[in-house]
């Protein structure tokens, strides 16, 4: 099990684009790459999720940090290409309601 | 005796034979050589100066660049020598880690012990089994004055140590809210200031909060971002999932919790779960809800703790005995 963090900066705006899956193994990769990133000022960030099958509660909790950190910059944290099993991930955890989930609708699939 | 004494005699006779004949047998005594000179601790480079000269004194007129060829091959594995006495070294810290983890699991164990309350009317069951040596999740039974239990379920995302810490921090937190607070909205506000402050930034908690009225049999509950439940209707052998909304524990510190109530009829069942359980994955792919629902149905006449633990055994089957995930699984049942 493995993940790909691909990073492209341009204009203000810095799109990670995720591949793979993020658990417990290769959610310490993910928050060494999005933290140092997340502590800048007014971040602009948008994580695109669509190659990602699987997340478990460790990879929310990464999110949730990266959030954090990047309100407490006033920058922001939007979450493109959920899957269905994700946004419930999103959901139950009352996540949705105070982060950025999927407004763009081309990412969501069946 | 000692192998280092013997070393020497042994090699040169495995050597000399195979030598000689070139057999199988040879082979497969060399290879229980190799065994017990690692087993004592003989570096490679010893065995290499060993079969230098050993080949000197069965063959003195060796060529030269024989010789020469040794030193070089010494020379190069000597690296080797140098990276196996570090793995020696790196096998016994090992040995010594995992004996303290071991030490530290069970203390979380005493720490976190809660006992099933027996009352009349209920029948409760609850497993939780860790992934690892260390438990991320939680459950906990308290017995008030007021005819009432409390039924606390959570998670702590992360998994291993840290999360394991975390709960035990958890729970004396819970045991430090005043009594009269105990209501599930007021509980999970309280620890939720708690949680907020005293807790790393990128590690959060699910919980559920239930408390049980066995007087007037009333189930109230309140609900920090875990796991949904399920309510069984015994009457009309319906399941449906216990909703209640809320964000998770440690993330905003104003955050409010609704309180649901839920009527309790004989033979109407309660199940709590922790995502280990829903989020069960096989070679197929996940555990739908509909099959952790038939798996309840299959053991539905069975008592609480049976179900619980009948579930728990089929779910670790399906998963090749490999948890991805703690597994915390409650059913309280009111009897008819």
């Amino acid at each position: 099990m493995n993940i790909k963090i691909e990073v492209m900066e341009h204009d203000n705006l810095l799109e990670v684009t995720l591949a793979g899956e993020i658990d417990a193994y290769t959610a310490p990769k993910l928050r060494e790459t999005l933290f140092p990133l997340s502590e800048q000022e007014q971040v602009n960030m948008v994580v695109d999720l669509t190659d990602v099958g699987y997340m478990d509660s460790t990879g929310l909790g990464v999110f949730v940090g990266v959030f954090k950190s990047i309100r407490s910059k006033d920058g922001d944290l939007k979450l493109i290409g959920l899957s269905r099993r994700l946004i419930r991930l999103f959901e139950i955890t009352g996540l949705a309601e105070i982060m950025d989930i999927n407004s763009q609708n081309e990412g969501e699939k069946e | 005796m000692p192998f280092r004494e013997v070393m020497e005699a042994k090699y040169r006779d495995i050597l000399t034979k195979y030598i000689k004949e070139q057999s199988e047998s040879t082979l497969y005594i060399g290879q229980k050589f190799s065994r017990k000179s690692i087993e004592n601790q003989v570096t490679p480079e010893e065995i290499i100066s060993l079969h230098k000269m050993i080949l000197q004194e069965i063959y003195p007129d060796m060529p030269e660049y024989v010789v020469h060829s040794f030193d070089i091959l010494l020379e190069i594995m000597l690296g080797y020598g140098f990276a196996y006495r570090e793995h020696q070294s790196l096998r016994d810290q090992q040995k010594e880690l995992r004996s303290e983890i071991e030490i530290a699991a069970n203390v979380q164990q005493t720490l976190l012990e809660t006992k099933i309350p027996s009352v009349e009317g209920l029948d409760i069951g609850a497993i939780s089994v860790p992934a690892r040596l260390m438990n991320g999740d939680y459950y906990n039974f308290v017995e008030d004055e007021n005819d009432c239990i409390s039924i606390a379920i959570a998670d702590v995302i992360g998994k291993g140590i840290p999360a394991a810490l975390c709960m035990s921090m958890i729970k004396y937190a819970m045991d430090s809210i005043p009594a009269n607070r105990n209501e599930p909205s007021m509980l999970l506000e309280n620890l939720n200031r708690v949680v907020e402050q005293n807790v790393d930034r990128s590690m959060f908690i699910t919980m559920f909060y239930g408390m049980y009225d066995y007087a007037r049999h009333v189930f109230s509950y309140a609900s920090a971002g875990h796991e949904p439940g399920f309510y069984y209707d015994g009457k009309n052998e319906e399941f449906s999932e216990i909703y209640a909304k809320g964000l998770m524990l440690g993330i905003d510190k104003k955050t409010k919790y609704r309180q649901y109530e839920k009527n309790i009829h004989p033979g109407d069942m309660i199940i709590l779960l922790s995502d280990g359980v829903t989020e069960c994955r096989t070679d197929e792919g996940f555990v739908e809800k509909e099959t952790l629902l038939n798996y309840i149905r299959k053991y539905i006449h069975c008592s609480a703790q049976e179900i619980v633990n009948n579930i728990f055994k089929d779910l670790e089957k399906l998963q090749d005995f490999q948890l991805r995930d703690d597994f915390t699984l409650i059913i309280i049942k009111r009897r008819v």
